[in-house]
């Protein structure tokens, strides 16, 4: 049958699938290699120390895991830290946004100091905070105690959850900062001064207008954050290596340590596994309340 | 009681100065539009009545008190803002109540007074609502009913208008004559569209460049406008203006045109003779007949259905509009004169203010 082409528009005519389907497949292939690997290994007893032991063992890497109080102080520790450092930056990040939005002298200098940390290497800014800030001897903090006669803190070794906590909240304040600004600069100038006009000033205003116009960016923070704050290693590798003891272990530093420490493939590949479903469960809660968000 | 008072209202943007020294005196319950083409300062004037903007210098006073530093919220005013300013994350109910919720008016008043501003708005069924899920009518009808509910003293409205299409427009146009007539109170309104000042006004001020250029009932600034730029921004559609010199002899005045052709005039103007004029005749005042003064060639005829605008092209290469009701007095490239009615001829001087018909001032020498 003839097809008149200027009546009928091209696009039943071809077929796009095959067009998508290198990027796609690739794509699967990255994403399905790694996946079944760890699958596979988590089922397997593979110990790099002991060239013979191997063979099918299936879930007991699993109930070895959940036997081990270790991965419940990691996933309480994990939950701690995400929690935390996501807190800390929405409030702190809203603060600056707010800040960096009004006009002062200086504003163009301040807002690129007050963005700059999250274009520093992870392992840098935990170096810096570890060596410069934070150290029981030279650092910083301890100067101003001892200066103002306050007993030091060893804050590593005393509050080491904390202090990681305090560095990655450091790198990420930035992000949201930036990412609340930008919505506020969107704020619609009508709608303020229509709130103005209807008696709603400082903190009412924030309250009634700037806030729930900043819930959606909010949303995307936590989520983008979560995503990554999930996976923070660096920072505790750098400054307490997950201790003293286990104190500042998570998920993550937690598989790292039984794979490349302990030399058990097996075990580590039941911790990815785990944290890949943990990182699911807050997926499906994130998409849910940000779909509902963005869905105005 | 609700009057407001401007006296040498002044407003600087750094060393640009966009509002030029305003007085103007409103009555209580009046309809007042300021109309003026755009970027003549209208929303700049509006917005310090509102409070939103500083004043540079002048006073502003609602009820003989002076509201310079009174803040927005207490001047007791309500702004309708073209952009509809709604707060989109709020019901339509919960948007109309902010100002109240604000002011601590207890829960079931402020439900009371929502419903019935929506009543007044036939609002009743969307009040539930979010602004988003709204029709460009309806949100508009929100943010008046935002403005009636708080019960303000004066309404300011900013072109409320200028977002709907023409159909819509002209509903809401007799909406808002209705609800002045119903609510009785004080109404500032801005617009660039002649139509709606002419419609809606008691006094039109029409605003030129920062200043006042008139202050009028419609029909007065209609049939007796001091400029040319008056003349050629109220009426629709447009006066003609036609530029000419001015020649007079012992027994009559005649205004010449580019073309040469000469129009004579009801009246000697206190001018010099050889000055230059510009007569201005509304397209209904102007005929097709024979023995008309001037001449030209019919470019384009617009059927209106009521009425017919009929385009010439002067022989000066001036253009004229002749309206008529249904017939078209004449066909595309025809030939035409065209007769004046001196008694509905107005005449403005070399600065472009209107010359006094009633000046008889006999020309020095
Ligand atoms: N915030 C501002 N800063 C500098 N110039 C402004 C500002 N607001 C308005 N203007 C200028 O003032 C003039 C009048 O503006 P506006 O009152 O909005 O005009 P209108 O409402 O009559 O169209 C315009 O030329 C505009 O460019
Ligand atoms: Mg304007």
């Amino acid at each position: 049958m003839q097809r008149n082409a200027s009546t009928d528009s091209i696009g039943p005519m071809i077929s796009t699938r095959p067009l998508l389907a290198p990027s796609v497949i690739l794509l699967l292939i990255w994403m399905i290699v790694p996946l079944a690997l760890t699958l596979w290994f988590s089922m397997q007893r593979y110990s790099l120390l002991d060239a013979s032991a191997g063979g099918f063992v299936g879930f007991r890497n699993y109930v070895f895991l959940f036997t081990d109080p270790n991965l419940f102080n990691a996933l309480a520790n994990t939950i701690f830290l995400v929690a935390g450092v996501l807190v800390a930056s929405v409030v702190i990040g809203l603060a600056c946004a707010v800040a960096l939005d009004q006009q002062f002298p200086g504003r163009g200098i301040a807002r690129l100091l007050c963005i700059a940390p999250f274009f520093v290497m992870p392992t840098v800014s935990a170096l810096i905070w570890k060596n410069l800030l934070m150290h029981p001897v030279n650092g910083l903090f301890a100067y101003i105690s001892r200066t103002l006669g306050l007993p030091v803190v060893d804050w590593f070794a005393q509050w080491p959850l904390f202090s990681v906590g305090v560095i990655v909240a450091w790198q990420w304040i930035p992000f949201a900062t930036l990412i609340l600004l930008t919505s506020l600069q969107s704020l619609d100038r009508d709608q303020v001064e229509a709130a103005r006009m209807d008696g709603a000033k400082g903190l009412r205003l924030f309250r009634f207008i700037t806030l729930p116009h900043l819930a959606r960016s909010i949303t995307i923070v936590v989520m983008i954050e979560t995503i990554f704050l999930l996976s923070v290693f660096a920072e505790i590798f750098v400054t307490t290596a997950g201790g003293p003891g286990n104190a500042s272990t998570t998920l993550p530093f937690l598989i790292y340590k039984v794979a490349l420490l302990d030399y058990n493939v097996g075990w580590a590949s039941a911790g990815g596994v785990i944290a890949i479903i943990l990182a699911n469960i807050v997926a499906y809660f994130l998409v849910r309340t940000i779909s509902h968000n963005l869905d105005r | 009681m609700a009057t407001v008072t401007l006296n040498n209202i002044r407003k600087n943007y750094g060393s640009l100065e966009v509002v030029k020294g305003v007085d103007l005196e409103i009555r209580d319950r009046e309809f007042i539009v300021l109309v003026g083409p755009s970027g003549c300062g209208k929303t700049t004037l509006l917005r310090m009545i509102a409070g939103l903007e500083t004043i540079t210098s002048g006073d502003l006073a609602i009820d003989g008190k002076r509201v310079n530093d009174v803040q927005p919220d207490e001047r007791g005013l309500a702004m309708v803002f073209q952009s509809y300013a709604l707060y989109p994350h709020m019901s339509v109910a919960d948007n109309m109540g902010f100002a109240l919720r604000m002011a601590g008016v207890p829960k079931a008043e402020r439900q009371s007074k929502v419903r019935d501003a929506a009543r007044i708005l036939q609002l009743e069924p969307y009040l539930d609502r979010r602004p988003g899920q709204l029709s460009g009518g309806q949100r508009q009808r929100v943010a008046i009913g935002r403005a009636i509910v708080r019960n303000p003293k004066v309404f300011l409205f900013d072109e409320p208008l200028s977002n709907l299409d023409a159909a819509l427009r002209m509903q809401m146009r007799i909406e808002l004559a209705r609800l002045h007539h119903e609510l009785d109170a004080t109404m500032i309104y801005v617009t660039h569209d002649q139509v709606e000042a002419m419609t809606l006004a008691d006094r039109i001020v029409v605003v030129n460049g920062g200043r006042i250029e008139q202050v009028g009932a419609p029909m007065e600034i209609y049939a007796n406008p001091v400029s040319t730029f008056v003349a050629g921004f109220i009426g629709a559609p447009k006066m003609n203006l036609l530029a000419g010199k001015l020649q007079c002899t012992s027994d009559a005045a005649q205004a010449i045109l580019e073309d040469g052709s000469a129009v004579t005039l009801p009246t000697r103007p206190g001018l010099a003779n050889g000055d230059a004029i510009t007569i201005g005749i509304r397209p209904e005042a102007l005929r097709v007949t024979a023995d008309g003064s001037l001449a030209g060639r019919v470019t384009v005829v617009e059927h209106l259905g009521g009425e017919t605008l009929t385009h010439i092209e002067l022989a000066s290469g001036q253009l004229a509009t002749v309206k008529t009701d249904e017939r078209a007095p004449a066909k595309v490239g025809q030939t035409v004169r065209l007769g004046v009615d001196p008694r509905r001829l107005h005449l403005f001087g070399p600065d472009g203010r209107a010359v006094s018909r009633r000046s008889e001032a006999l020309q020095p020498g």
